[in-house]
């Protein structure tokens, strides 16, 4: 026990203990004193700029997680069989992993800037310029961003999850005459069911980290299609809203334990 | 067959695009003379009108602006040592308290370990904004904020290498701590004995990518540094030299990645093995 108890007590001390102060904070006044029931929680649930947050974040998910799903599984079922250049594939999709949030802000600039390298191209076809970053565009570069960043470590997933499923069953089912969709669509999918929830989660994870690039290129109040859960949080914090932001926290952890205890159901039902 | 696999080759290698000419452009970008940078990018910067253009190569390759960056910006040098120690003994401090805490869980069973377990899973999902408040009451408390510390001691106890250790360590196999255990070692022992060293490249995945998640922060100092920005590590100082000082943004880009690149390239097996172990099931 004395292995885990370093651990713990940080925890306790840094994570669990404050948690407490702030669920009870979340029924108090602004003063932290007096208890007032549920009117923070209404108070937040109320409020625009958390529908408008909540919506776009939601919104945000939905969207860009089976995209990725996708997308690397596609670059996957390509790169499974690959033998040339195959680590140097995979070095390229892994690569902007490496590449520091601030330096891609830099190149997206560049490149979807109202006078950017991407609007350069529509002038010069005699398209219309695009505003990317201030108009509800920017949803779309941020769901790039998300893509280009998170596609390696789903495809490093991926071919784990494709590498595991046992060749004697694609052999068995070659003996029996199947097609290549039909091994696919009944041996490679069902096979890759607990990959795919396993990424699913890790990819949901990673979505709440491209508030980086989002806050890098468009600071605290970015066009409103792309204002996030992030940066109410990260507003109401810096105008140390308390009020607002304890029940909010407490909301939303509601909501991941919700969602990790489905999770965790999904994945005993696998076995 | 031949060509089909050709073909699919040549499909792959045009996908990597998306991925090589970006890192073309930051590395091309940072050999341009203050002058040329103006002269291509100004509109972006709104420091001229037209439209950005882009040259595959520099016309006049210089390497003056990372002369300017590292002789005459002391500011730069700040904030990348800033950088560095906010970063070096966070990932010393987890190596130390999450590794036995891993081994904790991978070894021994023992009362209430599901629950502990699900909730580090619950800490390793969270993002930072949610537990933002937390951190903050009790780093004001201990009179943390606005110093070095506030970012650092709060990352050392993330749950998330707690998380990847422990899947390297289910993989020791029995018969080897058993060995040593009719050997008569103590536990202990056979954590650093035997445990540590099979889980090695587990340690080396858990550095990188702590590395690469801390080399990039920005939430934290954000929340944590509100007053202090002589505090404030590369990432959030970058976009400032951007705007001010647009000849030489494109070498301070390529520093910065020059660390988190070589990383990558000498880790890229253990960064692999780290992923992969993330999707495992618990």
């Amino acid at each position: 026990m004395l292995f885990l108890f370093p651990s713990l007590a940080g925890i306790t001390v840094f994570v669990l203990l404050p948690f407490m102060d702030v669920i009870r904070r979340s029924f108090c006044d602004a003063m932290g004193r007096k208890f007032v029931g549920m009117a923070n929680y209404k108070l937040v649930l109320n409020n625009k700029a958390f529908q408008l947050a909540a919506g776009n974040t939601a919104k945000f998910i939905i969207i860009c997680i089976p995209v990725l799903l996708l997308v690397s599984l596609g670059i996957s079922l390509l790169l499974k069989n690959q033998r040339s250049r195959k680590e140097f594939l995979k070095t390229s999709f892994l690569f902007p992993m490496a590449i520091p949030v601030a330096s891609v802000v830099l190149l997206w600039r560049l490149l979807f800037h109202w006078n950017g390298l991407i609007n350069g191209l529509l002038v010069r076809t005699g398209i219309e310029k695009i505003d990317f970053i201030n108009s509800n565009k920017a949803f779309i570069v941020l769901i790039i961003t998300y893509l280009w960043k998170n596609a390696g470590y789903n495809i490093i997933l991926w071919l784990t999850g494709l590498n595991g499923i046992p060749a004697s069953l694609y052999e068995a089912a070659a003996a029996d005459g199947a097609g290549k969709w039909a091994k696919f669509r009944y041996i490679t999918l069902p096979q890759l069911a607990p990959t795919t929830l396993a990424i699913t989660i890790l990819s949901f994870v990673n979505s709440f980290k491209v508030f980086r690039e989002a806050y890098l290129i468009s600071g605290d109040y970015p066009h409103e299609s792309i204002y996030m859960m992030q940066h109410l949080f990260n507003n109401w914090f810096l105008s140390l809203d308390m009020q607002k932001i304890t029940p909010a926290a407490v909301l939303c952890i509601i909501l991941f334990i919700m969602l990790i205890l489905l999770f965790m159901k999904l994945r005993k039902n696998e076995d | 067959m031949k060509i089909r696999r050709g073909l699919k080759t040549c499909l792959l290698l045009l996908m990597t695009l998306p991925v090589w000419v970006p890192v073309w452009m930051l590395v091309s970008g940072s050999f341009m003379g203050t002058a040329e940078v103006y002269k291509n990018v100004g509109p972006v910067l709104d420091k001229a009108s037209g439209m950005a253009v882009w040259q595959v190569f520099p016309e006049f390759p210089i390497l003056r602006p990372f002369v300017e960056l590292l002789l005459d910006s002391p500011d730069f040098f700040k904030m990348f040592w800033n950088s560095c120690i906010q970063v070096f003994p966070v990932l010393l401090g987890q190596v130390c308290i999450a590794v036995p805490a891993a081994w904790a869980f991978a070894r021994f069973r023992f009362k209430g370990k599901k629950v502990l377990y699900v909730l580090y899973i619950l800490l390793m999902v969270l993002p930072f904004q949610v537990t933002m408040v937390s951190s903050y009451l009790v780093l004001d408390r201990l009179n943390l904020t606005e110093t070095h510390l506030a970012l650092i001691i709060p990352n050392i106890f993330s749950a998330f290498p707690v998380f990847i250790m422990e899947k390297f360590f289910r993989a020791v196999p029995v018969s080897l701590i058993e060995a040593a255990k009719l050997d008569g070692s103590g536990e202990f022992y056979i954590f650093i004995k035997v445990g540590v060293p099979i889980g090695a490249p587990g340690i080396l995945s858990i550095v990188i990518l702590g590395f690469l998640e801390y080399w990039n922060a920005i939430e934290q100092p954000l929340t944590f540094l509100v007053r202090r920005k002589d505090l404030w590590p590369l990432p959030l100082y970058l976009p400032e030299i951007t705007a001010g000082k647009a000849g030489v943004a494109f070498a301070a880009a390529v520093i910065m990645m020059t660390p988190a690149v070589l990383l990558f390239l000498y880790g890229q097996k253990y960064l692999e093995q780290g992923i992969a172990a993330s999707g495992l099931k618990e």
